[in-house]
């Protein structure tokens, strides 16, 4: 403390001339955003805890799966017509929770702590912000899943080789599939970051998420069943599904009208949080 | 150099900020006073493009904030205490902030060692206490090394060591030539640091007066005679600079520009006799409070008028 004190006289004081150029450009910001996520515990936890889920629940579903069959168990429906994608892909829906969330927590954070004070005024323009916050959590997503993905079909196969379940990454479709689950991850935290930065708060922006994955689908139970169908396919929930889902029937998307319907509520998402963002006081 | 043209911002029906038009001008530290609720904060915020003016408009170094290209370079601002994320380290903070403007790694240990934060830089913010969180906050307003400094009570919550270091480090800036405006509710401590006032009670202009002004204003050096011959003592001590107030047929006179001590020796080389002799103190404390409750219970009478029924 000492130090204090006597410090203050070197006070840097460049002359004009020697003043140094900075600038603010959308690289800058999206290596500050890169910056932010990896210094906080909470971004390493909630990755760590995501791809457990993935890989983790992946293997246990590729693990019951074998020891059905081979005890001679009954085998529930859910378990019947299973392949080894599905298997896999049984962590998905848990790890897009964890991702979600901490989607959430990389935009609604910052407004609960204050930090968005000092992120604004070093980009006052405000929306570089909300791209590079997508941009750098939605690409670390993306590769996380992708990687989580495929190394749990990777081991899930081996579990349930021999059985009718087995496939490899050379049938059809199973590529597309597991991509297909990696890039609906990313998007998840894309969506996750948007909510929490339309909704400027973490429980808030955590609850949309909940409702719009998981509670929706089975609330539209309630509706006339001719409204269902028209309606059903293009839920959030649902239009993802459908790009990694291996096998499609009428009732479904197809695995690229699923990803067109899910980026277009990505982007209506962002659309909202960018709207909040640039108009209304920070 | 800020400059505030009929800056208002309302929230509903309550109008936190009416009407402002202030200069801050460099090579100065300005004082932005004001009691709680005054508007402060917010005219802080709309400064650096946090929240928008409801109309009106407010300018730094000659553009809206946004519209610099390096923001950190032309302000630096210290706004509420406590802008961080809690789950970050200190110089993760700064090193964040540096990034978006390309600003080198040792500049932010450069403002590290300048705000004596060395030793804890590396550990999370949330458990700093509130004097490190205020000198981690001006640590992340001078990292862009900028020419407009803004402290929004920078002083709270330090002990008497970072109060006097703050001092310092504000006298220093000004002396630079930067331009320095530091909010504070209590004039006591702005009286130390700032040369210019500016005086802000329910969202308005009260003054904006140098501190010297606001003294003699105040009646600071206003001394209260009572004579038998007013009006002979009125011929003596009519001076240039001195100035003399008193009604018909009173016994008492107000005097602005002599010591009581000259109007006493004046009184006696000219035999007048002198019952009273009163010097008028008012410290800067009370002319502060005077001014801005009067704001409060009258909704904002011009400054000036009322300063001098406080004489």
């Amino acid at each position: 403390m000492s130090t204090i004190t006597s410090t203050h006289t070197s006070a840097p004081a460049p002359s004009r001339s020697t003043r140094p150029s900075y600038r603010v450009t959308g690289l800058r910001v999206l290596r500050s955003e890169w910056a932010k996520l990896w210094s906080l515990r909470s971004t390493w936890i909630t990755l760590g805890l995501g791809l457990l889920f993935l890989v983790g629940i992946g293997l246990i579903a590729a693990a019951q799966y074998k020891s059905r069959i081979t005890s001679g168990h009954h085998m529930d429906p859910d378990f019947a017509g299973a392949t080894a994608v599905s298997l896999s892909l049984f962590g998905t829906r848990f790890a897009q929770l964890a991702l979600g969330v901490l989607g959430v927590l990389v935009t609604a954070g910052e407004y609960s702590t204050g930090m968005i004070r000092s992120t604004l005024a070093a980009v006052p323009r405000r929306l570089p912000v909300l791209w590079s916050k997508s941009a750098v959590f939605g690409l670390v997503a993306l590769v996380v899943s992708t990687a989580g993905v495929f190394a749990t079909f990777l081991f899930a196969g081996g579990i349930v080789s021999g059985t009718n379940a087995a496939m490899t990454l050379s049938d059809t479709g199973v590529v597309r599939s597991l991509l297909g689950a990696g890039l609906y991850l990313g998007l998840v935290a894309v969506i996750g970051t948007a909510l929490g930065a339309l909704l400027r708060s973490v429980a808030g922006g955590i609850s949309v998420l909940v409702g719009a994955l998981m509670l929706i689908p089975g609330l539209i139970s309630l509706l006339p069943s001719a409204w269902q169908d028209n309606i059903s396919p293009y839920l959030p929930s649902n239009a993802g599904e459908s790009m990694f889902a291996l096998h499609h029937d009428a009732t479904t998307l197809s695995p690229t009208a699923g990803m067109l319907v899910f980026l277009a509520w990505t982007v209506l998402a962002l659309a909202g949080a960018a709207w909040r963002l640039a108009r209304t006081d920070a | 150099m800020i400059e505030a043209h009929q800056l208002t911002k309302r929230y509903g029906d309550k109008t936190a900020v009416d009407q402002l038009d202030f200069t801050v001008r460099p090579g100065t530290v300005t004082g932005f006073l004001g009691p709680n609720g005054a508007g402060k904060s917010t005219t802080m915020r709309m400064i650096v493009g946090l929240d928008a003016p409801t109309s009106g408009s407010v300018i730094v170094n000659g553009r809206r904030y946004a519209q610099h290209r390096a923001p950190l370079q032309e302000v630096g601002a210290l706004l509420e205490a406590k802008s961080i994320h809690p789950g970050r380290s200190a110089f993760d903070h700064l090193m964040a902030q540096a990034y978006t403007h390309g600003i080198p790694r040792r500049r932010v240990e450069e403002v590290v060692e300048l705000t004596g934060l060395q030793s804890v830089a590396k550990k999370r913010a949330g458990s700093f206490s509130l004097g490190m969180g205020q000198r981690l906050g001006i640590a992340a307003a001078l990292l862009g090394d900028p020419q407009t400094v803004m402290l929004d009570e920078p002083v709270n919550g330090l002990d008497p060591e970072g109060v006097l270091w703050i001092r310092n480090l504000l006298t220093g800036l000004a002396a630079d030539g930067r331009t320095v405006f530091v909010s504070s509710h209590l004039m006591s401590e702005m009286a130390l640091v700032a040369d210019h006032l500016i005086i802000v009670g329910r969202g308005r202009l009260l003054a904006d007066t140098t501190v010297q002004d606001l003294v003699r204003q105040a009646g600071g050096d206003t001394v209260k005679v009572a004579t038998s011959d007013p009006a002979r003592l009125r011929e003596i001590l009519a001076k240039p600079g001195v100035e003399i107030t008193g009604q018909a047929g009173s016994e008492e006179l107000l005097v602005t520009g002599l010591s009581s001590r000259s109007i006493g020796v004046y009184a006696a080389e000219h035999g007048i006799p002198l019952f009273e002799l009163t010097p008028m103190t008012i410290s800067l404390e009370e002319a502060f409070m005077e001014l801005t409750r009067d704001a409060v219970e009258y909704h904002g009478t011009t400054g000036i008028q009322t300063l001098r029924s406080v004489a």
